[in-house]
C-alpha cells in the first residue's frame, strides 16, 4: 500500500483550545527521509500540528499514525520523534554534556556508550571542547547546536524542528540552513520543519506545506508552491505576488485590465471569473508607447540587488522588481510574457490580497518574527 | 550624576536609618551585654554558663528540624501541585496557604489548645467512639504540630514560586528525550527547585528554632526550648546578660546554618534569600 511510504500520517485531525479550532480536519502524509516544511502565519495551526506528532497535544478526533501504526494514546515520552523547541529548552541546570547526554542517561544507556556518542555529536555540531561549559554561557547559535545534538543522539526518525532559527540573527540564520540541511542529509531522516518565514522554507524544504486557518491551502516542492499557487493565499504569502481579477475567456487567453493576454495555462471553465498571478520579477518595464499596460510610478525602493518600484495603472497598484533605476511620476509601460501569467481558480482569499496600495502594512504584520508565541 | 545618587541615597535613608536603630543597635547591644556582669565589666562568665543550656540548645535544634522536615514534605508535593494547575486554582490555593496568616498568631496557637486538648475538639470524638481520650496537648509532638502549622507557609511560598518559574519547555524537553514523569522530577524539577527548598528551610527553621510561644502553650511547660530560655532570662530571671549570650549563641548557629544552606544553593546557581 501506498501508506508504507508515509513516516507519519495524520488522519482527520481536530483540536481546539478553550473553544477555538486550530486544526480543522487535518490530514498530512509524511514521507520517510524527507526534508518536509510546515509553513504558515501566525496561528494558522502549525506548531500545533508539531506538537500532535510530537505528543505533547492529543488531538480531539482523528488518528495520529507512526510507521503505519496508530500512536494516538503513545505519551511524548515513548514517542520515537525527537523535537527542538523554539527557544531550545536547555536544562540550565546542567552542562553542556549532561544536556546532549540527557536522553541516553534516562534510557539507561551505559556510560562509556553515553561517551562515544555524545562526543560524535559534538563533532557533528562543531562544538568539541564545550563539553563542561554552562549552557547559559553560550551564544544563540551554540545553544541551538546544542538543542540540535541533544535531539538528534537519540537516533529519532523523525526530527521536529519548532522554528529553530527564529531567535538567530540573519547571517547565522542562514549559515543554520545549510547546516540543518547538511545534517539532515547526513543522517537520512525526516525532519518536520515548522516556519514563518517563506525564505526558509524554500530554500530548506523538499516539501512545503502551506497553512491558514488549520487548513492545508497547498503541499508542493518549493518550485511548485512559488511558481504554481493554488490560491490567492499562497501566491501572496510566499513571495510578492501581483493578484488580478482577471476571466478566462478560453484555454490560454486571459483578460484582465480590459486587454487580452496570451498565456499557458488551460482547463477552465470558458469565461469563468479567475485570480491572476504575475510576480514582480516577471514584469518588463518598457516605455509607455510599447507596454500592454501603461501606468505611473508611485514609489521607488532601492533594495540592493534590484529595485522595488510600485506602479499605479488605473488605480491597482502594481509591484515591480527591476535592475534599472526609475523615478516617481516617470510614465512607464508594462509588458508580460505569456509564461509569466499564473492563472487560479477564484477561493476565498480571492480579492484580499495582491494590491500594494497598504504595502507596509502588510508587510509588518508577515515579518514579524515574535507574533506567533509573543514574549515568554 | 551626582544628583541621581543624592535622591537614591535620599530614598534609601529612612531604611538604613530605621535599620541602624533597629537592627545594628540592638545586635551591638546583645553582643555587650553577653560580654558584661551587671555592673558592666567584661566577663565570660555567662558564655561559660551555656554548657547548662547544652541539651536545650540540642532540643530545639532537633525540634525545629523535625518540623522543618515535615514542612518540607508536605510543602514540597503541594508547591508542584499549585504549579501545575489553571491560574483560578493557583489564586484560590495561594489564599487558602495565606488565609491563616491574616489570623493572629496568638489565637491561631489558642485554638490548637482548644482542639488538642484532653476535653477539645478531637477527644471528645474519640471518646464517643471509645477510642479515648488520648494524651495529645502538652506532648512534644503538639509543638512540632504547632509549628508546622504556623511556619508550612513560609515553605510552600518559596517553592512553588520557583517551581512557577521553571519553564513549561524544559519539562517538555524532557519529555521529548524519553524520560517519564519521576525522572522529570529527579532530573530537572528537583534540581531546579533547590534555591525555594533552601530559602524555605530558612524561613521556616530560623522562626521554629527560636520560638517560645508554641511550646509554652502547646508544650505546657514541659519541653523547654532555647526560646523559652531566653524569654525566661529577660522576662522573669532578670538575667539581661545570660539572655544575650543565649540569643548570641543562637543566633551564631542560625548564621552557621545559614551559610550552610545558601552554599548549597549557590552550587545550583541562584539564591533566593
Amino acid at each position: 500500500m501506498a501508506e508504507n511510504n508515509y513516516i507519519v500520517k495524520l488522519q482527520n485531525i481536530s483540536v481546539s483550545f478553550d473553544s477555538e479550532q486550530v486544526l480543522k480536519d487535518f490530514s498530512l502524509g509524511i514521507k520517510d527521509k524527507e526534508f518536509v516544511t510546515l509553513l504558515g502565519p501566525s496561528g494558522c495551526g502549525k506548531t500545533t500540528t508539531l506538537r500532535t506528532i510530537a505528543g505533547f497535544v492529543s488531538p480531539d478526533s482523528g488518528d495520529v499514525l507512526f510507521d503505519g501504526k496508530k500512536i494516538n494514546g503513545v505519551p511524548a515520552y515513548k514517542r520515537q520523534v525527537n523535537t527542538i523547541f523554539q527557544r531550545y529548552a536547555l536544562f540550565p541546570n546542567m552542562n553542556v554534556y549532561d544536556n546532549i547526554a540527557f536522553g541516553l542517561a534516562v534510557k539507561k544507556v551505559p556510560k562509556k556508550e553515553i561517551r562515544e556518542r555524545v562526543s560524535e555529536m559534538l563533532k557533528m555540531v562543531n562544538l568539541q571542547g564545550f563539553e563542561r561549559r554552562n549552557v547559559n554561557s553560550l551564544s544563540g547559535g551554540q545553544q541551538q547546536r546544542v538543542a540540535i545534538a541533544r535531539a538528534v543522539i537519540n537516533r529519532p526518525k523523525v526530527l521536529l524542528l519548532d522554528e529553530p532559527l527564529a531567535a538567530l540573527d540573519l547571517k547565522m540564520r542562514k549559515d543554520m540552513q545549510v547546516e540543518l540541511k547538511n545534517i539532515q542529509k547526513s543522517l537520512g531522516i525526516t525532519f518536520v520543519f515548522v516556519t514563518h518565514d517563506q525564505e526558509e522554507a524554500l530554500a530548506m524544504s523538499d516539501t512545503v506545506v502551506v497553512m491558514n486557518d488549520g487548513v492545508i491551502q497547498q503541499i508542493g516542492t518549493p518550485q511548485d508552491i512559488y511558481n504554481e499557487p493554488q490560491n490567492a493565499f499562497v501566491a501572496d504569502f510566499i513571495g510578492e505576488s501581483n493578484i488580478l481579477d482577471g476571466v478566462m475567456e478560453k484555454d490560454f487567453l486571459v483578460r484582465f485590465f480590459g486587454r487580452e493576454f496570451t498565456c499557458l495555462d488551460r482547463g477552465f471553465e470558458p469565461n469563468e471569473p479567475v485570480d491572476v498571478v504575475i510576480r514582480p520579477e516577471d514584469v518588463d518595464i518598457v516605455p509607455p508607447q510599447s507596454g500592454m499596460l501603461t501606468g505611473t510610478v508611485t514609489s521607488v525602493t532601492f533594495m540592493g540587488v534590484h529595485y522595488e518600484i510600485i506602479i499605479d495603472i488605473d488605480g491597482f497598484k502594481w509591484m515591480v522588481q527591476t535592475t534599472d533605476e526609475h523615478h516617481v511620476d516617470d510614465s512607464v509601460g508594462l509588458v508580460i510574457e505569456p509564461d509569466a501569467i499564473h492563472i487560479m481558480h477564484k477561493s476565498i482569499y480571492s480579492g484580499l490580497y495582491g494590491d500594494y496600495s497598504s504595502f507596509s502594512d502588510e508587510m509588518d504584520t508577515l515579518s514579524d518574527p515574535d507574533s506567533e508565541e509573543g514574549e515568554n | 550624576m551626582n544628583k541621581r545618587t543624592f535622591g537614591s541615597r535620599l530614598v534609601a535613608a529612612p531604611y538604613l536609618v530605621w535599620s541602624a536603630i533597629f537592627v545594628i543597635v540592638p545586635l551591638i547591644m546583645v553582643v555587650f551585654y553577653a560580654f558584661r556582669d551587671p555592673s558592666g565589666r567584661f566577663t565570660l562568665q555567662y558564655i561559660a554558663e551555656l554548657g547548662r543550656y547544652g541539651s536545650t540548645l540540642l532540643i530545639s535544634l532537633l525540634y525545629a528540624f523535625i518540623a522543618t522536615l515535615i514542612c518540607l514534605l508536605l510543602s514540597y508535593p503541594v508547591a508542584y501541585f499549585m504549579s501545575h494547575r489553571s491560574q483560578n486554582v493557583q489564586k484560590t490555593m495561594m489564599l487558602l496557604v495565606m488565609l491563616p496568616m491574616w489570623m493572629n498568631f496568638l489565637i491561631r496557637t489558642y485554638s490548637w489548645i482548644t482542639i488538642l486538648s484532653n476535653t477539645g475538639v478531637i477527644n471528645t470524638l474519640l471518646s464517643n467512639v471509645g477510642l479515648g481520650p488520648v494524651q495529645l496537648i502538652n506532648t512534644p509532638g503538639a509543638v512540632i504540630l504547632g509549628m508546622v502549622y504556623n511556619y508550612i507557609p513560609y515553605m510552600i511560598l518559596p517553592i512553588y514560586s520557583v517551581m512557577c518559574k521553571i519553564d513549561k519547555p524544559l519539562l517538555e524537553a524532557a519529555d521529548d528525550l524519553g524520560s517519564g514523569s519521576f525522572m522529570k522530577l529527579r532530573k530537572i524539577i528537583l534540581p531546579m527547585s533547590v534555591p525555594g527548598i533552601v530559602s524555605g528551610i530558612t524561613m521556616v527553621f530560623v522562626p521554629a528554632v527560636s520560638t517560645f510561644y508554641i511550646s509554652q502553650k502547646l508544650g505546657g511547660g514541659k519541653t523547654l526550648l532555647i526560646g523559652d530560655a531566653i524569654e525566661s532570662q529577660f522576662m522573669s530571671a532578670n538575667n539581661y546578660n545570660l539572655g544575650a549570650s543565649l540569643s548570641l549563641i543562637l543566633m551564631v548557629l542560625i548564621l552557621i546554618s545559614m551559610f550552610i544552606m545558601n552554599r548549597f544553593a549557590d552550587e545550583d546557581g541562584g539564591v533566593l534569600i
